[in-house]
């Protein structure tokens, strides 16, 4: 495999073409997961099945990449056959490493696989290095996915108390929620994004007009209210207009995005291993233009030039043509 | 003798009171909670901010003491997310103390180093895999997630070899929790100066749909149900599936009026089997007054939904 030479850059493959979309726009890693719950992305008409994924392997370590499979959802009680497959699914298909979430199939994966790597998906969200070492010594993970609740001071913090790798989300779309313990999608509609990975199902989505507003529904809860012109957004819960003390406002986060090229210096020396780019429900074109992105400023980087300012296009694809820095700077909590 | 009359008593247990009451207060209320409430287990400690265990830290020995001397098992619950030193420090101190502890993260048992745990509703425990490693690493009871159905919950209850399974039975379910905190965002204020504005609000604040309904409760980093969770009627089947113990966590009602102790007898008379679910059920609605009752998650549907007795699931 090819050593990254700055940072390694973690794309998303939500489909074999944005796999393949992926490796050529310059990731030095992608990950994607099997067609079932067994991932935190199981939206329909995404995901591999078995010969995809050996496809898509051959495809990436041919050309000197890595292939990371997400098991990363719970299991229900009664169906952890399902997740043990997979995890078997992943090994016997060659894959870089598997991103885990859950104790029982992390016991699973390290007792029968041991020689397959493990990541600590953020679905487990181990935020400080207790917790952390509590994975690394129980199951012997080689890195941590950190959850998006820290500042850059407190991964450097976190890094220097640790030794496991560390993953950092660096761009995509941004829940406000502890991942992997958030349970207000379930709350309204019944399918969990923690076992059945599906957070705000396209299904249970409604939208109806009311005057010249347009009410945005999830179920049969009401997630916001667009008067005309106003930019729209998706009914996730956690973006969601609320009405508190009288007033509505998006009281959990804006539509925002979240967009760290103009911290990856900051990232880079902090000690963190890896970005990662969320998005495997995006399509090829979002999949293109952000990895080339990235891949342009981390190769300036990598060659000790200024990083250029964020680019329009990076900016066009952000939800909601808005960006943040979420928790990395202090001020977002 | 019925199946019912056949399995060892139930135990009621009080979950730790996950909203920022004024010390007096939370400590007027645990004394009566150990002078009058028919309650074998009383969790205490805090689990949504750190920033408020100083205030009833002065008044937390006397309250053991009282409810010790009540003759009730006492439990501290620890924090759901860690982050800072701070917080490190605080569970590490904890788990050097002998109280026993409710780990709702596994910073907590790895802290604990093998000591005797509850696991709590915060750890992501669904499936047999994770309760076998949980148990096995010391979890003595294990305090189940809100989200679960009633067939995922006989299944792991049959499995426990601990015979200590726990189900939250009454009050508004934890949803989510978060590094930001939207209590001080909705008051304008930010979580490092936020003059604990989340006491103004000591059953949570209401965080409803643009159309007026109810929908979810505020409580700092902490996101709650509106609705109130209310097993009454499912209490015999959880029985029978093996749930142990039946957990309340402390409300105080839209008005701050919600007695607590009068809650638990409704609930023990419907274990005990000498109170009829439906009767308790409609005293426990002049209690709850226009705040809605939800049971969804263990019936498999939306959690915010109500399925009444009888109803089909």
């Amino acid at each position: 495999m090819n050593p990254p030479r700055y940072l390694e850059l973690v794309c998303p493959a939500g489909t074999p073409a944005a796999l393949s979309t992926a490796v050529d726009a310059g990731a030095d890693t992608v990950y994607c997961g099997f067609r079932d719950a067994t991932n935190a992305r199981n939206y329909p008409g995404l995901n591999f099945d078995p010969i995809e994924m050996r496809e898509g392997i051959a495809y990436a370590h041919a050309r000197g990449r890595r292939v990371l499979i997400a098991v990363n959802t719970f299991p229900r009680a009664g169906e952890t056959a399902l997740w043990h497959d997979a995890v078997d699914r992943a090994a016997a298909l060659g894959a870089d490493a598997v991103i885990l979430a859950d104790l029982g199939v992390l016991d699973y994966a390290a007792r029968r696989h041991p020689g397959l790597r493990r990541h600590l998906s953020v679905q487990a969200a181990a935020a400080n290095p207790l917790a952390i070492n509590f994975y690394h010594r129980r199951f012997g993970i080689s890195r941590v996915v950190l959850p998006r609740v820290l500042a850059v001071s407190e991964v450097a913090a976190l890094v220097g108390a640790i030794s496991v790798e560390t993953e950092v989300f660096a761009f995509g779309s941004l829940g406000t929620m502890v991942e992997g313990r958030c349970y207000l999608s379930s709350y309204i509609t019944g399918r969990s994004p923690s076992c059945d990975g599906v957070c705000a199902p396209a299904e249970h989505v409604s939208y109806r007009e009311e005057g010249d507003d347009l009410l945005a529904s999830l179920g049969d809860a009401v997630m916001n209210r667009f008067a005309p012109g106003e930019p729209r957004s998706y009914p996730t819960p956690c973006k969601g207009r609320f009405v508190t003390l009288g007033t509505p406002s998006y009281l959990f986060e804006e539509p925002v995005g979240l967009n760290a090229t103009a911290i990856l210096p900051e990232l880079k020396a902090a000690g963190v291993t890896a970005l990662k780019i969320e998005g495997r429900q995006r399509g090829r074109a979002y999949v293109a233009e952000v990895v080339r992105t990235f891949r342009t400023i981390l190769d300036q980087l990598a060659d000790g030039r200024p990083a250029p300012p964020v680019s329009a296009s990076l900016l066009a694809l952000t939800e909601g043509g808005q960006q943040t820095f979420g928790a990395y700077r202090p001020g977002w909590r | 003798m019925n199946a019912m009359t056949a399995l060892p008593p139930a135990r009621l247990t009080l979950g730790p009171l996950l909203f920022h009451w004024p010390a007096a207060e939370r400590r007027d209320f645990y004394f009566r909670i150990a002078d009058e409430a028919d309650i074998e287990c009383v969790y205490l400690g805090e689990v949504v901010c750190a920033k408020r265990i100083p205030f009833f830290a002065p008044h937390l020995p006397a309250v053991l003491e009282r409810l010790r001397n009540a003759g009730k098992e006492t439990i501290i619950s620890t924090l759901a997310l860690i982050t800072s030193e701070h917080e490190l420090a605080e569970i590490t101190e904890l788990a050097a103390g002998g109280l026993t502890v409710e780990a709702n993260d596994v910073t907590a048992i790895e802290a604990l180093a093998g000591r005797p745990f509850v696991s709590g509703p915060l750890i992501n425990l669904f499936n047999e895999g994770t309760l076998d490693y949980l148990v096995h690493q010391g979890a003595f009871r294990v305090a189940l997630p809100v989200e679960l159905s009633a067939a995922a919950i006989a299944t792991l209850a049959a499995r426990n070899p601990t015979g200590e399974t726990e189900v939250q039975v009454f009050g508004r379910q934890s949803l989510a929790i978060s590094m930001r905190c939207y209590h001080a965002r909705a008051y304008g204020l930010h979580k490092d100066a936020c003059q604990f504005i989340c006491e103004r609000d000591p059953d949570g604040l209401p965080a409803d749909q643009i159309d007026g309904r109810g929908l979810l409760s505020v409580n700092g980093t902490q996101t709650l149900s509106h609705g109130y969770l209310v097993l009454l009627s499912e209490l015999p089947a959880l029985r029978q599936a093996g749930v142990s113990h039946l957990r309340l966590s402390p409300q105080r009602g839209a008005d701050g009026g919600m007695d607590m102790v009068r809650i638990a007898a409704l609930f023990r008379a419907v274990a005990s089997e000498s109170l009829e679910p439906a009767a308790a059920e409609a005293e426990l609605r002049t209690l709850i007054g226009s705040t809605p009752l939800i049971n969804g998650y263990l019936h498999g549907r939306a959690g915010m939904a109500w399925v009444p007795a009888g109803g089909n699931t």
